[in-house]
């Protein structure tokens, strides 16, 4: 079996029963922080350097969608050949009162989305060698059976 | 104490896909800037530059550079990168400098040779770096982020794809009799409508492409310009604002938000500010704004930047355009260059071209496309990574 890794060392936990984001948390005024902030809360009025990892809400409402219809430059690497147009969604969380950009889950038809409209965390494939899966988070619409794997 | 510096002169290189260096292009409008001021090279005692990082590296697409080219005179120089807002912010140190009394005149010089497609992160492997992982982990390229916008637009608002289409309609029919816009051709509904997909719902002939072109200010202060026995058009106020905690809409090239967890969110959003600021630099509001430059780098945006700016309300922009509002001889014509529709976009160089065109109307050089009896222009841009500009221009 290949040796699986998240897309980036600390941004998200890789369970496939539990995939999860990973942030910050400000333990002085719970400010949260996506990718995670270790130096300093970037609250201007709290500046604590006391951070400390916590996962982020699984679930959200859409903030917005869009397409990528042709294919975007390096660094980016296109899993097929020829590229194929993708979705990207905005998600907001509820608990953390932010927005999180992901990728959406394959098998997913644009025009089913809606803004407004319940989402989850899903994992996914992003890069993909002899020896190792490159693991990524991805946005899945929550009555969607569609895509993750 | 006046706020005000006089812009003396003003001058661009047309915006193009010319394949030459952008020095070419920052010298031509410099020149150009000179000669509309009268001003010589040499009695220039300070030059500022707009950077860019994406075609090249910090000092490559910089001040000393045009200096150098325009021949060294020993002028004082300044570099500034804020992404889009690279010439905004060359503009304000220059003005700092002649309302601090350590100048009288300055250039101000923006000018770029982009590659085709995509503006995308210079080579190597970062895995520290936001706008380096953006596109290797979501492939999110800047029309993502307009994408996202627009769409929110149409959900929050009930924009259109035929709103979108008519601001390109728009802005194509006001840079028709541009000599500085790259593209100078009338569009058509059904030409939008078939162009491809780039970032549903925005299409090919939605986004802005990207250029190569140049922009150049003379710079003085108001003692000078009045030796010159001229009323020159004023720079009045200038924004280069930064977000305020938390910034709850998403921007590239970030992954997320602010979390307004711990603080509510500003009753002003950043882009609301943009211009806020500027306004109150120069003491008038948005009623007193007679025409607009803002930063179309999609069709959509443009309809979010007539609120941002506070032609109307949130909400109340599709009426604005529909109504033909923005169209010049509508009641505030907005883009009256031809914007990024005729533009691209040339990076250092975008802030200073909406300045030579507001100097244009102002004095009532604008030929075709005059605004007839213009005295107050704002422009409005924003750079990557939180750098707010606009800048209020007054005869």
């Amino acid at each position: 079996m290949k040796t699986r890794n998240p897309a980036v060392q600390g941004w998200l936990n890789i369970d496939p029963e539990r995939p999860r984001l990973m942030g910050t948390r400000c333990t002085r005024c719970s400010s949260v922080f996506f990718p995670g902030e270790n130096t300093r809360c970037r609250n201007p009025s709290c500046g604590a350097h006391t951070l400390e990892e916590t996962e982020l809400s699984p679930s959200g409402r859409l903030w917005s969608y869009t397409n990528a219809g042709y294919k975007p430059p390096p660094p980016f690497v296109p899993r097929t050949d020829p590229f194929k147009p993708f979705l990207i969604a905005a998600v907001e969380l509820d608990a953390e009162k932010m927005v999180v950009l992901g990728q959406v889950v394959d098998g997913v038809d644009l025009v089913t989305l809606k803004v407004g409209m319940p989402m989850e965390l899903a994992l996914d494939t992003l890069l993909e060698d002899d020896a190792t899966k490159t693991i990524v988070w991805k946005w899945k619409p929550v009555s969607s059976t569609e895509g993750a794997r | 104490m006046s706020k005000e510096v006089a812009v003396l002169g003003v001058g661009m290189h047309p915006w193009g896909k010319w394949g030459k260096s952008f020095v070419e292009y920052g010298v031509k409008a410099a020149e150009d800037a000179l000669a509309d001021a009268g001003v010589a090279w040499n009695d220039v005692q300070y030059i500022a530059g707009g950077d860019t990082v994406r075609n090249g590296y910090p000092g490559f697409v910089a001040g000393a550079i045009f200096a150098q080219a325009l021949g060294w005179n020993g002028a004082r120089v300044a570099s500034t990168y804020g992404a889009c807002a690279s010439g905004s912010q060359a503009i304000d140190v220059a003005r700092s400098r002649i309302l601090a009394g350590l100048c009288d005149v300055a250039l101000v010089v923006g000018a770029d040779t982009t590659p085709k497609g995509f503006l995308a992160p210079n080579k190597g492997e970062r895995s520290d770096d936001l706008d380096w992982l953006r596109f290797r982990v979501l492939g999110a390229a800047n029309p993502t982020y307009f994408g996202l916008y627009a769409r929110r637009r149409m959900a929050l608002y009930g924009a259109t794809t035929d709103d979108f289409a008519t601001v390109k309609i728009k802005n194509a029919k006001h840079g028709l009799s541009n000599t500085n816009a790259r593209y100078r051709r009338e569009v058509t509904t059904s030409e939008i409508a078939k162009s491809a997909i780039v970032a549903d719902p925005l299409r090919l002939l939605d986004i802005c492409a990207t250029s190569d072109g140049g922009a150049a200010l003379v710079l003085s202060s108001m003692d000078f310009a009045r030796k010159y026995g001229t009323t020159p058009v004023t720079i009045a106020g200038i924004s280069t604002v930064t977000p305020v905690y938390p910034s709850t809409v998403i921007e590239a090239p970030n992954f997320a938000t602010d979390s307004a967890v711990a603080v509510a969110p500003a009753a002003v959003s950043f882009r609301d500010s943009i211009a806020k600021a500027a306004y109150e630099d120069a003491g008038i509001g948005p009623d007193e704004v007679d025409l607009a430059e803002v930063y179309d780098l999609s069709t959509a945006l443009e309809l979010d930047w007539y609120e941002n700016i506070g032609l109307c309300k949130p909400g109340d922009a599709e009426k604005l355009l529909r109504d033909g509002a923005t169209a010049i001889g509508g009641r505030i014509p907005v883009n009256t260059s031809g914007g990024l529709a005729c533009f691209g976009e040339a990076v250092p160089a975008q802030a200073i071209a909406q300045i030579c065109e507001l100097v244009w109307q102002l004095r009532g050089q604008a030929g075709a496309r005059q605004v007839e009896g213009a005295k107050v222009g704002v422009t409005a841009n924003q750079g990557l990574f939180g750098h707010g500009s606009s800048v209020v221009v007054k005869r």
